[in-house]
């Protein structure tokens, strides 16, 4: 654990970036401005090609996958921290980073598997 | 440097003072600290969003119509609105501690905070603008 430890904080802190710039406005749109019709969300056409794009899909690993272990590491130390759960390291950082794991799996099958 | 620490039989248990598990409770600072914290779980949650989206534009334009329907559903955008604003909050606070994790020297000149802050907000409208853009063109 130790040897991977300076990783760990790496991904968080590329994570934390990445969130930071790009999911607000991500959200903004997709979450609120499409589903209240303030503005027209992208027609089918148009995202397939989009996503189908090798830049597209680069971007959209990127922007799952480092999110995903930045919650790992933080969440792992909130739990710590806020509940108290030190006997539980072991538990608990398996089940985050091991969560991120998946997460960024799926994201890169579905990039891989779009035509 | 391998010597083992002696110790004696029946050592003292150190004195721990016990903390409450709602310590974060206590003090206005305290709760903002684990707000941060908690971000990470909305953070989370877009992500999942965005890989629930992609799985719905792999399977063809009924899936990602029915993706855009859910969205509208009010469960949703609560969530997406409580969400927003949480992700928000982590965006802020992470630009502003930039300065404190990142020391940009020029020409033997520590670049003031400022400057560096100033960086980071113009970038975050950059790209903020570019995604918007491109999504927004289809």
């Amino acid at each position: 654990m130790a040897r991977i430890t300076p990783l760990l904080w790496l991904l968080f802190s590329a994570g934390g970036t990445v969130a930071a710039f790009l999911f607000p406005i991500h959200l903004l749109l997709t979450g609120l401005a499409f589903p209240l019709g303030w503005l027209d969300p992208p027609r089918y056409d148009y995202v397939q090609r989009l996503v189908a794009h090798p830049v597209t899909r680069l971007y959209l690993l990127v922007l799952i996958s480092l999110p995903l272990f930045h919650w790992a590491h933080r969440f792992r130390y909130t739990l710590y921290d806020g509940l108290q759960l030190k006997h539980l390291t072991a538990l608990i950082a398996v089940l985050c980073y091991g969560a991120a794991l998946v997460g960024t799996a799926a994201a890169a099958y579905l990039l891989w598997s779009i035509a | 440097m391998s010597a083992e620490p002696h110790y004696t039989l029946y050592h003292p248990r150190w004195y721990r003072h016990r903390v409450s598990v709602w310590w974060w409770l206590k003090k206005g600072s305290y709760a903002l600290f684990v707000l941060r914290e908690l971000t990470s779980v909305f953070v989370a949650f877009v992500a999942v969003v965005y890989l629930w989206q992609l799985r719905a534009i792999g399977q063809g334009p009924e899936a990602y119509g029915q993706f855009l329907a859910r969205m509208k559903t009010p469960p949703f955008l609560l969530l997406n609105a409580i969400t927003f604003l949480l992700v928000l909050f982590h965006a802020i606070t992470w630009l502003n501690l930039t300065p404190a994790a990142m020391v940009v020297r020029l020409r033997g000149k520590r670049v003031p905070d400022w400057a560096i802050l100033a960086g980071n907000y113009a970038a975050w409208l950059v790209l903020s603008a570019a995604v918007a853009f491109v999504l927004l063109r289809g």
